[in-house]
């Protein structure tokens, strides 16, 4: 469905920086069991984030009222295994509009696209700095400019370009999801599945 | 003439348009549906008040969350009975066909779609569940998409997707007694890591894959997204349409022939290029097991699990969280670890051939004390044949019990979830943290070595209990 439109993104950032972060760590599969998409931000990194008895874990990063933002700066590898779109949905529930990573697991990038998650790929260098100035100064604010395609640390000035498919672009500064699209080609798609 | 791969020419088959600087407008063939991935689809598209296009092309199942025992009854745990009654619902109202718990066709949908025939040559597949790349073991373009996709597939049976780039893993040679595909799979995924295979599509190739059943197949290419490849498939042959032949869903007659003269184009041309390829040795390959909390953490069971040296700071961080998680330190050996519960089943190695070997391995022996063993066929088919064959008997006599087909404990939806802290030798596809239950600790490994580790309560490799019967003998 429709979601907010993402034009500039100025904010602080969330950093947590182990790598193959699988979409199973984003939302246990035992909080799967909606049949429609609300409270999933409440779960986001579930079993991290909260013990056995539902008492929040200090030392994680979501629990440390040091960090805050709405963008997650991420290890390598984020994303990978299941292709559940509730890791999207949980991330988006909870305030991110932007994941910041030098490595997403594919299933998972489409995901975040979908549903007006921007998902920015970045060099190992410029993840390693970004994380090592927010370590330095959580306050530390990232801009991230879909029309430009840049993201920058706004302490030191440095920023790098990002790549997104001019379709997917449009659709994220719009607010737009495939389906619109797919269904005004409904006639084509009638055609090409009679020929079948 | 263009060299195309078998992916280009299928790919390429089902693309209706190419939007410059943008994705494909894809086909789909066949849609797979389940309980989970699918409710907040068809609610939304009831939002936009939109029917589904093509229902007769769109196949659902219960496996997720659904319990293993006691399938009959009506499902306690009130959050998966609601999702079970909404894709009946769902399935009701827009002429869907559904396989439901109890009839005869039930099972885990990447079990059900090959064993019933939906699965075919040359089609594309796509299912909310990442795990869809088991049906490129036919030759398909198969993948997993997530719940907006699911939406787009019901509402005009296209997704929007770019074209990934193609990778070849070539695995020549004769595989070692005790070796089996899963073993194969833990070895690539170990060789190439958990993430080298993102971006990418891959085909299978080479005379050890050649000379695999189905079954084999299915779990090679079902693990195909744990290295983040999008699917894997294999080219079909003669294997292939024997399997195929009389299955209900498969052509009958002179249909048959034509699918079947149509099918064996399905190849990769002679000197198409691929983007990346790999070949790999059967002779180097052993008996598999992971160690970690990613499937690319894995070593032969004889050895041991690697150490620190030369890792790079970032990398040795979560490593040693893993292991930490895991309860293992750098350097110790795999091979006599205590192990709390086996788990043999899931769309990765919960088929008949699956079961027996397992069944073949431990008949006339006893489960280890310490150990919980759980088998769960992957449909009702493997479970008819399993007692059929009288593999029940055999596996009950020695401790294993047996439970109705779903995705069970392999993702823990329902309540067949390992302890905390607890160790299980799996035959499924994921190690991840919690991944089995909240605290559980996984090993992935093949049904010979967890039949092995099942007798002796410890890892084992299932090569020294060859050894020993033979010495017996």
């Amino acid at each position: 469905m429709a979601y907010d439109k993402f034009d500039i993104l100025t904010s602080r950032v969330v950093p947590l920086s182990s790598e193959n972060v699988d979409t199973d760590q984003i939302i246990p599969a035992r909080f799967l069991k909606a049949t429609e998409r609300k409270g999933f931000g409440d779960n986001l990194f579930r079993d991290w984030r909260y013990d056995s008895e539902g008492n929040p874990k200090p030392d994680f990063v979501l629990n440390d009222p040091t960090y805050e933002g709405k963008i997650l700066l991420a290890g390598r590898n984020f994303g990978s295994g299941s292709s559940r779109e509730h890791a999207v949905w949980a991330i988006y529930d909870y305030g991110f509009r932007c994941v910041v990573s030098s490595f997403f697991a594919d299933i998972f990038k489409n995901n975040c696209l979908n549903i007006g998650v921007l998902p920015v790929t970045i060099s190992s260098e410029f993840a390693d700095e970004l994380f090592a100035a927010v370590e330095a100064d959580p306050s530390t604010e990232v801009e991230v400019d879909i029309n430009t395609q840049t993201i920058t640390l706004l302490a030191t000035g440095k920023s790098e370009n990002f790549d997104i498919n001019s379709y997917k672009k449009q659709n994220m500064k719009n607010g737009f999801d495939d389906i619109d699209y797919l269904l005004n080609l409904q006639e084509e798609i009638q055609v090409f599945e009679a020929e079948r | 003439m263009e060299k195309k791969t078998l992916f280009d020419k299928i790919w390429d088959a089902h693309v209706i348009k190419s939007i410059p600087d943008g994705p494909d407008v894809f086909f789909i063939d066949k849609h797979f549906i389940h309980e989970v991935t699918s409710p907040v689809a068809f609610l939304n598209l009831e939002k936009r008040g939109v029917k589904v296009m093509f229902p007769e092309r769109t196949v659902a199942t219960p496996d997720h969350n659904v319990p293993t025992i006691d399938q009959d009854k009506t499902i306690k745990d009130q959050l998966s009975r609601m999702q079970v009654e909404k894709l009946r619902q769902n399935c009701k109202k827009h002429g869907i066909e559904l396989h439901d718990l109890g009839s005869d066709h039930h099972g885990i949908v990447h079990v059900i779609g090959p064993e019933l025939g939906i699965t075919q040559p040359g089609m594309t597949i796509v299912c909310g569940d990442s795990h869809t790349s088991t049906h490129g073991a036919f030759g398909t373009i198969a993948f997993g998409i997530g719940t907006s996709e699911v939406e787009m597939v019901l509402a005009t049976q296209c997704i929007m997707q770019a074209k990934p780039k193609k990778m070849r893993i070539t695995v020549d040679g004769e595989l070692g007694p005790g070796v089996s595909s899963k073993d194969i799979i833990l070895y690539i995924i170990a060789q190439i890591s958990a993430s080298g295979g993102t971006g990418y599509f891959i085909e299978y190739a080479g005379s050890a894959i050649r000379s695999l059943s189905m079954e084999a197949r299915m779990t090679i290419c079902n693990m195909s997204i744990e290295m983040g490849a999008r699917g894997g498939l294999i080219a079909p042959d003669e294997t292939t349409f024997a399997y195929l032949k009389g299955k209900d869903f498969a052509p009958k007659g002179e249909a048959w022939d034509q699918a079947v003269a149509h099918w064996k184009t399905l190849q990769t041309d002679d000197g198409a290029e691929f983007d990346l390829e790999y070949q790999y040795n059967a002779v180097d390959i052993e008996p598999m097991i992971t160690y970690g909390t990613n499937p690319g953490m894995g070593v032969k069971v004889r050895d041991s699990i690697p150490t620190t040296d030369g890792m790079k700071e970032s990398v040795k961080k979560s490593y040693l969280k893993s292991l930490e998680y895991m309860g293992f330190k750098p350097g110790e050996p795999m091979k006599g670890k205590k192990i709390d519960y086996v788990f043999v089943g899931s769309c990765t190695n919960g088929r008949i051939e699956d079961l027996r070997t397992v069944a073949n391995f431990v008949k006339g022996k006893k489960k280890a004390d310490g150990i919980t063993a759980w088998i769960v066929p992957g449909s009702r088919e493997v479970e008819k044949k399993a007692i059929e064959e009288g593999l029940v008997q055999i596996l009950e006599e020695a401790g294993f019990k047996l439970r109705q087909p779903g995705c069970s404990a392999c993702l823990a939806m329902n309540d067949d979830k390992i302890p905390s802290g607890k160790y299980a030798v799996s035959t499924s596809n994921r190690n991840f943290e919690g991944r089995q239950g909240p605290g559980s600790r996984t090993l992935l490994a093949s049904p010979l070595t967890v039949a092995a580790v099942a007798i002796t309560g410890e890892i084992t490799d299932p090569r020294d209990l060859i050894e020993e019967l033979a010495l017996e003998k």
